[in-house]
C-alpha cells in the first residue's frame, strides 16, 4: 500500500472523529445520535493505523476480498443509523401531535373563559 | 412581616407518584411555612396531577415525558418569571424530608447551589454495586471542579439561590444525568458557589424506583460519559443574559 493511501485513511477518520466530537461538545449533536458515528470513526482509525486489523478480520469470518468487509460495515452502520432516525422522526412526529392538541384545548378554555368573564360583566 | 420562606419555590418533579405526591406536598406545606410548591408533573399515566393539586400545590403537567431536567428547567423559568429567589428541589417519592429545607436555605446565605448530601453522616442511605462506584469517583471529581468537598453529588435535593437559578432557567440539561452532574459543572465554570451539607434520606413512601440493577451497570459508563461532555463544552454555552 502507498504510503499517501496509508495518511490518507488515517486523517480521514482522525478528521470524522474531530468533527463528530465537536459537534457533541458544542450541543449541535445529542449523546445518543452521536454514538454510531462514533463506533463508525474509531473503527475507521483503526483499520487505518493497523490495516493488517483488516485482512485478520477478514480472515477471520471467511471473506476473501477485505475491503468487502468494510462495504459490508460500513452499509450495516448506514442502516442502522437510517433507521433510528425513522424511529426518531416517528417519536417526534406524536410528541408535535400531542403539543397541537393540547394548544388547541388550551386556547378553546381560554376563549371560553374569557367569554364567560365578558357575559359575566 | 411576610412568611420567612415566602420567596422561595419548592419544585417537585413528579413521575407516576399519585401514591406519594399528596402527602409529600402537605408535608411540605406543613413544615415549610409560606413556601409555594410547584409540581410538575412529566406526563405521567396516573392521578400525579389532580392528586398535587388536591394537595394544594401549583401544578404544571407536560404533554409528554421530558426527563427529570425538562421538568425543572419548568420549574427554573416558572420562578424567574415569578419573581421567586430561591428554587429546592424536593422528590415526590417522599425520601427527602422537608424539615431539611429550612437547612438547605440557611446555607443558601453563603452559596449559590446547596446539595443535601446522602452520605455525609447523617441517616443510613446506602447503594452497592457499579452505581455506588460511580457515585464516589464523581464525588472526587466533581469535588474538584467545584473546589469545595462533595460526597454525594447525584442528589436530588437540591436549593439554587438567585444565581443559580437565573443561570438553570436557560442552562438546565435535559440530557440522562444531566440533571445531576452536568448541573453542578455549568454551575462550577459559571464560577457559582456550591455548598453541601449532611441529610438524612428516607425510605420512598410509595410507587417504584426508577432504577434497576440493570440500569445501574449502565449508570457508570454513562455518568463517565455526561461528565467528561460538561468538561468539554465550550465556556460560551453557559452564558446567561442578553447577547
Ligand atoms: N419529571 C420527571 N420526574 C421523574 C422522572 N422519573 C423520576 N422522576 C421523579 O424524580 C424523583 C426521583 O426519582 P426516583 O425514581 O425516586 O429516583 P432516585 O431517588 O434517584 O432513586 P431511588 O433511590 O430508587 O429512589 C421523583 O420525584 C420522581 O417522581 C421523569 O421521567 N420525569
Ligand atoms: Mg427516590
Amino acid at each position: 500500500m502507498a504510503v499517501t493511501t496509508y495518511i490518507l485513511g488515517i486523517v480521514t477518520a482522525a478528521l470524522v472523529l474531530l468533527v463528530v466530537i465537536e459537534l457533541l461538545r458544542r450541543r449541535h449533536l445529542r449523546e445518543r445520535h452521536a454514538i454510531w458515528w462514533l463506533i463508525a470513526g474509531v473503527f475507521a482509525l483503526i483499520i487505518g493505523i493497523f490495516p493488517v486489523t483488516l485482512e485478520w478480520a477478514a480472515k477471520l469470518l471467511g471473506i476473501e476480498v477485505p475491503t468487502n468487509l468494510v462495504f459490508f460495515v460500513s452499509i450495516a452502520i448506514l442502516f442502522l443509523v437510517c433507521l433510528q432516525h425513522s424511529s426518531e422522526l416517528t417519536k417526534l412526529e406524536s410528541k408535535t401531535r400531542a403539543l397541537a392538541e393540547r394548544l388547541a384545548i388550551l386556547e378553546l378554555e381560554v376563549g371560553e373563559s374569557a367569554r364567560r368573564d365578558d357575559s359575566a360583566n | 412581616m411576610p412568611p420567612r420562606h415566602a420567596r422561595t419555590l419548592i419544585v417537585m418533579p413528579a413521575f407516576n407518584e399519585a401514591a406519594s405526591v399528596g402527602d409529600v406536598v402537605r408535608e411540605v406545606l406543613a413544615k415549610v411555612p409560606g413556601v409555594e410548591v410547584l409540581v410538575v408533573d412529566d406526563g405521567s399515566k396516573d392521578a400525579t396531577s389532580r392528586v398535587a393539586r388536591e394537595a394544594g400545590a401549583l401544578v404544571a403537567t407536560l404533554p409528554f415525558n421530558l426527563g427529570v431536567g425538562g421538568a425543572m428547567q419548568v420549574g427554573f423559568k416558572y420562578a424567574l418569571e415569578n419573581g421567586f429567589d430561591n428554587v429546592v428541589q424536593v422528590d415526590a417519592d417522599g425520601q427527602h424530608d422537608p424539615a431539611n429545607v429550612p437547612i438547605l436555605l440557611a446555607a443558601l446565605a453563603e452559596a449559590d447551589i446547596v446539595l443535601g448530601a446522602r452520605f455525609a453522616g447523617e441517616g443510613d442511605y446506602a447503594v452497592r454495586g457499579p452505581r455506588r462506584w460511580a457515585m464516589v469517583s464523581l464525588a472526587v471529581i466533581l469535588s474538584r471542579v467545584a473546589h469545595t468537598k462533595l460526597t454525594d453529588t447525584t442528589s436530588g435535593f437540591k436549593a439554587s439561590g438567585p444565581k443559580a437559578v437565573a443561570l438553570f432557567a436557560e442552562h438546565y440539561p435535559a440530557e440522562y444525568l444531566g440533571d445531576t452532574i452536568e448541573s453542578l459543572v455549568i454551575a462550577a465554570r459559571a464560577g457559582q458557589v456550591i455548598r453541601q451539607v449532611p441529610v438524612a434520606m428516607r425510605e420512598r413512601a410509595g410507587g417504584v424506583p426508577s432504577h434497576n440493577p440493570f440500569k445501574a451497570a449502565a449508570y457508570l459508563g454513562r455518568a463517565g460519559i455526561a461528565l467528561v461532555f460538561a468538561l468539554m463544552r465550550p465556556a460560551s454555552t453557559y452564558f446567561v443574559g442578553e447577547r
